[in-house]
């Protein structure tokens, strides 16, 4: 009958294609409209490139913009791109829209800085800083989630470590101990939540809201039962002191921003590596894998499929419980009832914006890093937009990268789901 | 020689089942010795007990004659039992290497694993019993063959001297099984035991040495295929004399009900699954599509009944163009549809049967008026229909979850029959049931044929196929091979078919096997 | 032979039935029982917590008496005051309706029922924002974003009930509703649409657009929506907005309870009786079999997630229209996610929901008085209904506490992963 050879596949992708590229052109338009609006022509835009004077980096020129040509130049690009889309469409839309956001910040950071100054390096500086507790929880995620277990408490987990590691420290004066209390109750918590969906069967989201609710109810009321009458005995512990690498802190730029960091800052550095090796390159990874995609193949295999995701998720929970520390001892030194304040659920979001790698979970969590740490600067800069519009940047960022327009990938198999030994 | 496993007594029951009664096996060194039995006759709760994954109630495993005690695959594993399953037990995004050696992973350093080394070991064990696989390719890309392959690698990886094989060919074509025959001879060559699983009667006459017949989770008794024929076995597994053959009138077709031209349709990950089908069915008779699971059959119904959306082509319903149109459209315009997958589309399980009974037109008169439903027009539609189709329930208020599989699939075919309907796809509609209710569905979809009705029917059943169908069309890799007459073909050459070859090959080939197989039954 | 099979088969559905359990014991015993176990977690947390036991329970060895009535006497007081703050003492009560027939004063009566009144004044924002929930999780999402729903619902009715003036209550009041229920059905709408697009999982929106409530209530409160003075609050909503109390000050009781009941009925119609429920509830448990039985999945989701959005925006308008009058910081104060536990309470039933709410109206109306009658901060409660969560969650463990050798129910898997 039909022995003809298949026609060529026709594009399913154009109105992808036409949609994108008519967004970035009206994304351009809006920059042209806005952030020119009211510039003069030799008007500048300082930058400043040196953290602070107690930074060991060389101390490097500020960067000087004429606000106009750079305007227009990335106005420019921006359009350009989206026309070459709309035409003829792009390979990799991840690389598009990142350039065209790129384009568009670096727009807005110009406009919100004309004849005013500006420190880059300290915002990114604390970019990493802000990333670092949303880095935790997505590993927290990532470990989990490969061996098929979602943990949606992982914000309850973050408060309740938060406040253990502060306590302890506190009243021991010992910051390292306070690390190592809020791994062992991270660790605790999420076993909870392990016996609950593993054993018990309890769906997995509601484990974790339990566990949420739980965390804010235990936490608030250790607060006002204890913490609150007794602040310098309980809930003063001082902070970690910054580390500086010595030699590449003195690097301009890249000095400040990754090597004078807090010791946690570090930690989840080596944690992401870590993580990366052990998932893809030695037996544990492997069989974690195999939970996450086809538990039953692993069992028959004889895996003990509870084992792996009772350890997994154990071990996410000390992460977890190292990113509620940050909270603390890493950069306030005290405890603020609620104050993870939904990094838990971004880091979640930053998780599968990663594609359950650590790697790009690390680096998407820089991305919301940025976006909370900019609406911090920019309330430094008074821009005309109310301060609680820009607080709600990293929100708003999350929920765009969960439509998954941009790079959408394929959770786990059994992600989610509970295994039932027959 | 020797006896490599004894099995005595084995019981096992589950909760409302004695899947296991007293069952006794003893498998010889260097034999391949088949376990046939219908669906639920209790061969696969065998085997999970001797692989460790049940425990028994009762009776004792020894091996070698030694009794065993096996709690677990690792315990299996170690006593050099290796287990294929019936549904793969493979990552599918996972390398074959890796697949391989999980669980049992060799390290450098005692720390990263040495993916090289297994692979060199995987082409060393492809060499000797002739089981070509690349190790570096992702067990999603590999076609079931292939995998299947893998899965027989994983055990032999493991230095398993008891090799079971669970439904092997229930995914393989004709010529796949062939192939898989050969691996088993130069297997049992090199000295390994093999217990073959499978309802199948041709397949045990075909290779195996001896043959224990389970019936209702009991021995029958064991005999070597030199004893019997196949109507003997058959009598063994089912307990009486059977005939699968439909008793039907030759078909009266009219005027197409459905008419599909040069559709292309692409799968949930995107991948073009059915390439340029054309065919057409018409009021009165049943279109038969065989294949091999796999080759594009489900997106096709799923194209024709609004599941999936179409990439290009053209399907004309009764005339009228189906384009973008959402599955309520089309049931109302007539369709009934039984579902491959009955637990995930055909019935919510939750729900009581009277409530699974107006799944599709709860929302019309006179199950409803306006918005609010008709609770008593629903029941007694639902007293109604479990008698005359014979679903067997205490009443209608039980959960769908609670039938048994054959009544499950009953209550879906008492929903899509009783509504007035013009076409009829029903696919796989058999799977999984006892020879009652397969008997009492082909008789419903001839029935429904002889009413003026256009049948389509998908099975990977060759024999379901062509006891029901009046035109067989041949599916594969998502391409109509070609389309026959059900009363002027051959199971040989539809099974060619069925492996790609073209027709004008098929037909050489078929002829001749034919005389070959012809041969052979003088013996 | 058949005739043998099919009373085999009949027999063996009959066993899978019972080993279903009776609904008896689903929906009365393994909720009470998990409230009582919640409550005696509660019980052993007060006991930590007070110096009193504490100090008794040093001294264990030497006086085990003591240790075990401080303890006990600990958690009477922390519950006495509990339930005593949430439904008033029975002998005042008395005394009241005495008085009052005796002389026709109502001022002891409704002194002494002022409690009680108020602990259902506290339930009906739980109503809604529990119906809420429960509509989601019948339809197999999860609406975590109740609280923001709330909160914008409030916003909305208080910005009707204060900027229109000269409307007679009759149009004002049912406009000042829609308007709390409007806010909190965009609020919902917009996961559901993502996730009925994008795929985008709803817990994750709805937290997002929590967050993104309170941010904008920061600014609204401080800005447009500003009441003239220091306090960040809204003006408060005109007299023809209010719902109408039943009773003089200090009385808050209000027609918004038995709004909250009449809503409760309706969903139960919708969601047992009408074609759309029944299309509502298949989705909810098998999305597959709806979609081939020609239901359109999607829009189930954007459908419920907007009414759940109504709903838990409504129970934000019954709280500033009944009870508050205006809105301010903080004002959703733990609502939304309070009704999470009470739908799983009330197994997603109108009626369980409406039970559940009034547990937890009494739970919330006591804390006040615990607090300072026994010095137990309020997060107790809190403590409390995640213990109660974790209970209803997981029968087994209730099962394990009290060796219940009754079958278990199926349950209803809600999670589908984040792809899909």
């Amino acid at each position: 009958m039909s022995k003809s050879t298949p026609r060529p596949i026709p594009p399913i992708q154009n109105r992808q294609r036409i949609t994108i590229g008519i967004s970035l052109l009206v994304v351009g338009l809006f920059m042209l409209l806005v952030f020119t609006r009211g510039t003069q022509p030799g008007q500048t835009a300082t930058f400043g490139m040196n953290i602070t004077a107690t930074s060991k980096a060389l101390t490097i020129p500020d960067l000087v913009l004429p606000v106009q040509p750079a305007l227009y130049t990335f106005i420019v690009i921006t359009v350009f791109l989206g026309a070459w889309q709309l035409a003829r469409g792009v390979k990799s839309i991840g690389w598009l829209v990142g350039i065209v956001a790129f384009c568009f910040i670096a727009a807005f950071l110009i406009w919100a800085t004309k004849e005013k100054s500006f420190n880059l390096v300290g915002m990114l500086s604390s970019t990493l800083g802000r990333a670092t507790p949303i880095a935790l929880a997505a590993l927290c995620g990532v470990i989990s989630e490969r061996a098929a277990v979602t943990n949606i408490g992982i914000e309850g987990i973050m408060l309740i470590a938060a406040q253990t590691s502060v306590v302890s420290a506190t009243i021991t004066h010992n910051l390292y101990l306070g690390v190592i209390v809020a791994l062992l109750t991270g660790g605790l918590v999420a076993g909870i939540h392990a016996l609950l969906v593993i054993r018990f069967k309890v769906d997995q989201i509601i484990s974790g809201t339990a566990i949420n609710i739980l965390g804010a109810g235990m936490t608030s009321f250790i607060s006002s039962r204890y913490l609150e009458a007794h602040i310098d005995q309980l809930n003063n512990s001082g902070t970690f002191k910054i580390i500086s690498i010595p030699v590449l802190s003195n690097i301009p730029i890249l000095g400040p921003i990754f090597f004078e960091n807090s010791p946690i800052v570090y930690i989840m550095l080596i944690i992401v590596a870590v993580m990366y090796v052990v998932l893809f390159y030695t037996p544990w990874g492997l069989r974690t894998r195999a939970v996450g995609e086809h538990p039953k193949a692993a069992d028959t295999l004889g895996i003990n499929v509870f084992l792996v995701r009772y350890i997994n998720v154990i071990i996410g929970g000390m992460i977890a419980g190292l990113g509620g520390a940050y909270f603390t001892i890493g950069s306030v030194g005290r405890f603020d009832q609620n104050m993870t304040a939904g990094k838990g659920f971004i880091g979640l979001a930053a998780m599968i914006f990663g594609k359950w790698n650590p790697i790009g979970a690390f680096l998407s969590s820089l991305l919301f890093g940025f976006a909370d740490s900019l609406q911090v600067k920019m309330q430094i800069l008074s821009v005309p937009i109310p301060s609680s519009f820009l607080a709600m940047a990293p929100y708003i960022v999350t929920m765009i990268v969960l439509t998954g327009i941009v790079g959408r990938a394929i959770p786990p198999a059994a992600d989610g789901q509970p295994y039932e030994k027959q | 020689m020797g006896t490599v496993l004894e099995l005595h007594g084995i019981t096992k029951s589950f909760p409302g089942v004695l899947a296991n009664d007293h069952i006794n096996l003893s498998l010889e060194e260097g034999e391949i010795h088949a376990l046939l039995g219908e669906n639920g006759a209790g061969k696969t709760t065998l085997m999970n007990i001797l692989y460790g994954l049940y425990k028994p109630d009762e009776g004792e495993i020894l091996i070698r004659g030694e009794k065993v005690d096996i709690h677990g695959p690792n315990d299996a594993i170690a006593r050099g039992i290796g287990m294929v399953h019936q549904h793969f037990m493979l990552v599918p995004v996972m390398t074959v290497t890796e697949n391989v050696m999980l669980g049992v992973e060799p390290t450098r350093n005692g720390i990263f694993l040495d993916k090289a080394k297994v692979a060199k070991h995987i082409r060393e064990i492809s060499e000797q019993y002739g089981l070509e696989v690349d190790p570096d390719s992702y067990i999603g890309e590999l076609p079931v063959g292939i995998q299947q392959r893998v899965e027989i690698i994983k055990v032999l990886y493991r230095e398993a001297n008891i090799l079971i094989l669970d439904e092997p060919t229930a995914v393989l074509t004709p010529q796949e099984v062939e192939g898989l025959f050969k691996i088993l001879q130069t297997l049992i060559e090199k000295g390994k035991s093999i217990i073959f699983i499978t309802h199948k009667l041709k397949e045990v006459m075909a290779v195996a040495d001896r043959i224990t017949v389970l019936r209702a989770g009991r021995t029958v008794g064991t005999v070597s295929p030199k004893e019997v024929n196949p109507e003997k076995l058959a009598a063994m597994m089912v307990g009486r004399e059977v005939n699968l053959v439909v008793r039907k009138k030759p078909a009266q077709p009219k005027e197409a009900a459905l008419e599909i031209k040069d559709l292309y349709v692409r799968d949930e990950r995107k991948n073009m699954v059915v390439n340029g089908i054309s065919f057409e069915v018409r009021k009165g008779e049943v279109l038969g599509i065989a294949g091999v699971q796999g080759n594009g059959q489900t997106e096709l119904v799923y194209a024709l009944t609004g599941l999936l959306p179409l990439e290009s082509g053209e399907i004309r319903l009764l005339g009228r163009p189906v384009y973008h149109t959402s599955p309520r459209t089309i049931i109302e315009r007539g369709v009934a549809h039984v579902p491959e997958d009955r637990l995930k589309h055909g019935l919510v399980l939750s729900f009581p049967l009277h409530d699974n009974l107006v799944l599709c037109n709860y929302y019309l008169p006179p199950f409803a008026k306006g918005i609010s439903l008709q609770q008593t027009v629903i029941i007694n539609n639902a007293e109604k229909l479990i008698k005359q189709f014979d679903v067997r329930t205490p009443n209608v208020y039980v959960n769908a979850s609670t039938l048994s599989g054959g009544n499950q699939q009953k209550l879906i075919v008492a929903r899509e029959f009783s509504r007035p309907i013009k076409l009829l796809i029903a696919s796989q509609p058999t799977r999984g049931l006892d020879v009652g209710s397969i008997e009492y569905i082909h008789n419903r979809i001839i029935e429904k044929r002889d009413e003026g009705t256009a049948v389509l029917v998908v099975s990977s059943e060759l024999d379901e196929i062509i006891a029901l169908s009046d035109r067989i069309a041949v599916i594969y890799r998502g391409q109509i091979m070609e389309i026959v007459d059900a009363a002027k073909t051959s199971k040989e050459y539809l099974g060619l078919l069925m492996a790609g070859i073209q027709p004008s090959e098929a037909a050489k080939a078929a002829a001749k096997t034919k005389k070959e197989t012809e041969v052979e039954r003088v013996f | 032979m058949t005739e043998d099979k099919d009373k085999k088969d009949v027999k063996k559905t009959e066993k899978a039935v019972e080993k279903h359990g009776s609904p008896w014991v689903d929906n009365l015993l393994m909720p009470a029982l998990a409230v009582f176990t919640g409550l005696v977690v509660g019980g052993i947390i007060v006991i930590i917590s007070d110096d009193t036991a504490i100090e008794a329970w040093r001294h264990f060895f030497s006086a085990p008496g003591t240790a075990l009535k401080a303890s006990w006497d600990a958690v009477i007081t922390a519950y006495s005051a509990l339930f005593g703050g949430a439904l008033g003492n029975p002998k005042t009560i008395i005394a009241g309706f005495q008085t009052y027939f005796s002389t026709g004063d109502t001022t002891a009566l409704l002194k002494s029922i002022y409690p009680f009144t108020e602990s259902l004044v506290l339930a009906t924002p739980y109503i809604f924002a529990g119906l809420a929930v429960a509509l989601g999780f019948r339809c197999g999402l999860f609406n975590i974003g109740a609280e923001g729903q709330f909160f914008m619902g409030a916003l909305g009715s208080a910005y009707i009930g204060y900027s229109i003036t000269g409307l007679p209550w009759f149009i004002h009041l049912p406009l000042a509703l829609l308007g709390g229920a409007a806010a909190g059905a965009i609020w919902g709408a917009i996961p559901g649409y993502l996730k009925a697009r994008f795929g985008a999982h709803e817990v994750v929106n709805t937290i997002m657009m929590n967050w993104i409530a309170f941010r904008l209530s920061d600014w609204l409160l401080t800005g447009p929506m500003k009441a003239s003075g220091f306090r960040p609050v809204t003006p408060s909503v005109e007299a023809t907005a209010e719902l109408p109390r039943f009773f003089p000050d200090p009385l808050r009781f209000n027609w918004g309870f038995p709004l909250a009941l009449l809503f409760a009925f309706l969903v139960y119609w919708f969601l047992f009786k009408t074609t759309l429920g029944f299309e509502i509830r298949a989705v909810g448990a098998n999305p597959d079999a709806a979609k081939y039985s020609g239901m359109s999945v999607v829009r189930n989701f954007v459908l419920v997630m907007t009414l759940s959005g109504a709903l838990a925006g409504l129970a934000g308008s019954a709280q500033v229209l009944g009870t508050d009058h205006w809105v301010g910081q903080g004002f959703s104060a733990g609502y939304g996610f309070d009704s999470i536990a009470l739908a799983l309470l009330g197994k997603s039933h109108p009626l369980g929901v409406v039970l559940a709410a009034l547990l937890f109206g009494i739970l919330r109306g006591g804390a006040t008085n615990m607090q300072s009658v026994a010095r137990i901060p309020i997060d107790l409660i809190s403590v409390i209904q995640g213990m109660v969560i974790i209970f209803i969650a997981a029968p087994d463990i209730i099962r394990w506490l009290y060796r219940l050798r009754i079958g278990r129910t199926e349950q209803t898997v809600l999670t589908r992963g984040w792809g899909k």
